[in-house]
């Protein structure tokens, strides 16, 4: 069954004093996401990431289309006591202590008396906050919010997690110890929906990723067959600064480190490198070929033209 | 209704940790004050001076904490965007949510009037050296000040569902000044004539009425308060609330939480 559904949702917001001039947030988007996955939604600020996560959140209402989380309707309450959501720099009420918030949560989502001071206790613990659970959030750093945010994301064991750039404010030992914790709960057979800027992060977390700009789907695809497509490109690396001369004619642009020389030519031409080399009687030492990053793709698809609607996840159709 | 309980409940906690009842204190020391001061300054009439200044006092109070945290109810949760983790993810639907805020400033000034009356129990005890059946007259006014909390609850909280709280402080502290003046404004329409006439007596129906609920003076006096009185004080702050309440759901169930 798909996680989440959307059927060109759309939101233009009305601005300006009398309301009377159109700002479109978000063009239609179509969209689905398989459960179980880890799907990275990217783009750059104002793009529409989280726009998105907030129809689909239902905090904002959609002017056109329609979405489904886990085969419901977005006001479902059967279906929200089973998601659970990280908002973009989240504000919380600062007098309670974090285990006194968590149980105000877990309470709100219907977690049994019996469970909950154990569910609590655990999520604390899963997030590194066991020693300041009794401090109220007043005294606490960006990142240790972070941390509660994602605690109590999770405090009800939810199916699907909406994260909005859950990393934004952890040093890098914190945000090292989020990305274990998705690959954790996704190894647990949750899905997770996530935004981010952060590219590595996505890179190493996501099974798919979809980019979108200004308010518009650039692109979807999975991370695996990203890595798989290579640039046209290799690196030639040798011993022997005699080749530099050929190798720069054939378009490299050599780097020399001692005897060591790195170049970056065309694949096409490779062969004609390696009969340079040869002539010069330099030793070869590798060729690797180039191999497209997330980064490129992102790029790539920013300035590409828009993705068609209707992109769905690979894997047979089903439809309930 | 369990999750309108548990949003109430955090409320009435996010009032007492923002020491709000420290009011509490300032009505004691003034209870004390004049329980000590009155009998010298006023003999004779201790009582009623007494329960002149502990019932304004405890509207006062009241009415001024129901304003500036009703008008904060709903607006500080969009402003610090504390309602994205209730509303977003959990099975809380939002007039819940607005029922429960309600509901927790309600049990807060419920809590706080109960306190400030025991204190003023106390105080009548001191000065009169007994309570006589008399003082059920005092209950009575406290429970119509209560009903002047809900009803001041109801309207701020309408105010911060679609207004800024300095606005909504202004427009909330407005009726309350107008509503206390009801009957006069009445009076005057039945006074006027033509358009004026019309437009006094459609402000005295449409304004709160606080004045209705305000029976300090017979309370003082050890006048009676009627029992039908307090019934349709009850019934007419049940409908004006409940009037409030609707729109302060419908204004929020259509609103974009951006």
């Amino acid at each position: 069954m798909a996680a989440i559904e959307t059927f060109a949702l759309e939101k233009t917001y009305l601005v300006g004093f009398w309301h009377s001039k159109k700002k479109l947030a978000l063009k239609p988007l179509t969209l689905t996401i398989e459960e179980g996955e880890v799907f990275g939604f990217l783009g750059p600020n104002g793009a529409g990431k989280t726009t998105t996560l907030r129809l689909l959140m239902r905090l904002v209402f959609p002017t056109g289309g329609s979405a489904r989380i886990l085969g419901r309707e977005l006001d479902d309450p059967e279906m929200k006591r089973q998601i659970g959501f990280l908002p973009e720099q989240p504000y919380f009420y600062d007098y309670l202590t974090a285990r006194e918030l968590l149980d105000y949560y877990a309470r709100l989502s219907g977690v049994a008396g019996r469970d909950r001071a154990k569910r609590i206790e655990h999520v604390l613990g899963k997030v590194g906050l066991s020693d300041a659970a009794g401090t109220q959030l007043r005294k606490f750093s960006k990142g240790m919010l972070q941390r509660v945010g994602i605690a109590q994301a999770i405090v009800h064991d939810p199916k699907l997690l909406f994260l909005d750039e859950p990393m934004s404010g952890l040093d890098p030992i914190g945000r090292r110890e989020i990305r274990d914790l998705i690959a954790d709960l996704n190894a647990a057979g949750k899905t997770i929906f996530f935004s981010t800027h952060i590219l590595s992060d996505a890179e190493s977390l996501c099974d798919r990723v979809a980019v979108l700009n200004l308010g518009e789907l650039r692109g979807v695809s999975a991370v695996a067959d990203i890595a798989r497509e290579v640039s046209g490109s290799v690196e030639v690396m040798w011993s022997g600064a005699s080749a530099i001369p050929a190798i720069s004619a054939l378009g490299g642009q050599c780097h020399a480190t001692a005897d060591i020389v790195r170049a970056v030519i065309a694949e096409r031409q490779l062969d004609a490198a390696i009969d340079a080399l040869r002539l010069a009687r330099a030793r070869l030492i590798q060729v690797v070929p180039i191999r497209a990053t997330l980064e490129d793709y992102f790029l790539a698809k920013l300035a590409a033209k828009p993705e068609p609607a209707n992109v769905r996840a690979p894997g047979p159709e089903v439809r309930a | 209704m369990r999750r309108i309980l548990i949003v109430a409940t955090n409320t009435f906690r996010e009032a007492v940790r923002d020491r709000v009842l420290y009011n509490l204190v300032v009505f004691a020391v003034l209870m004390i004050a004049a329980s000590l001061l009155v009998g010298r300054a006023s003999v004779g009439v201790e009582r009623l001076a007494l329960v002149n200044l502990g019932l304004t006092s405890i509207s006062l109070f009241g009415i001024l904490i129901s304003i500036f945290l009703g008008i904060g109810l709903v607006y500080k949760e969009i402003d610090k965007r504390t309602l994205y983790t209730v509303l977003a993810a959990r099975p809380v639907r939002r007039w819940e949510f607005i029922a429960g805020k309600w509901a927790g400033l309600v049990m807060t000034l419920v809590v706080n009037a109960a306190m400030m009356s025991v204190a003023l129990f106390a105080g009548i005890l001191y000065v009169s050296g007994k309570l006589t059946s008399a003082d059920w007259g005092v209950v009575a006014a406290i429970y119509l000040i209560l009903l002047q909390y809900v009803l001041m609850t109801s309207l701020a909280l309408l105010f911060s569902t679609f207004s800024t709280p300095l606005m909504s402080a202004i427009f909330a502290f407005a009726l309350f000044v107008i509503g206390s003046y009801a009957e006069d404004l009445r009076r005057f329409a039945n006074m006027a004539s033509g358009f004026t006439r019309v437009v006094a007596y459609g402000m005295s129906y449409a304004v709160p009425n606080f004045a209705a609920l305000n029976m300090i003076l017979p309370a003082a006096h050890s006048a009676p308060i009627s029992g039908r009185l307090v019934l349709l004080d009850s019934i007419y702050v049940l409908v004006y609330a409940g009037v409030c309440m609707s729109a302060s759901v419908l204004l929020f169930e259509r609103r974009n939480l951006k």
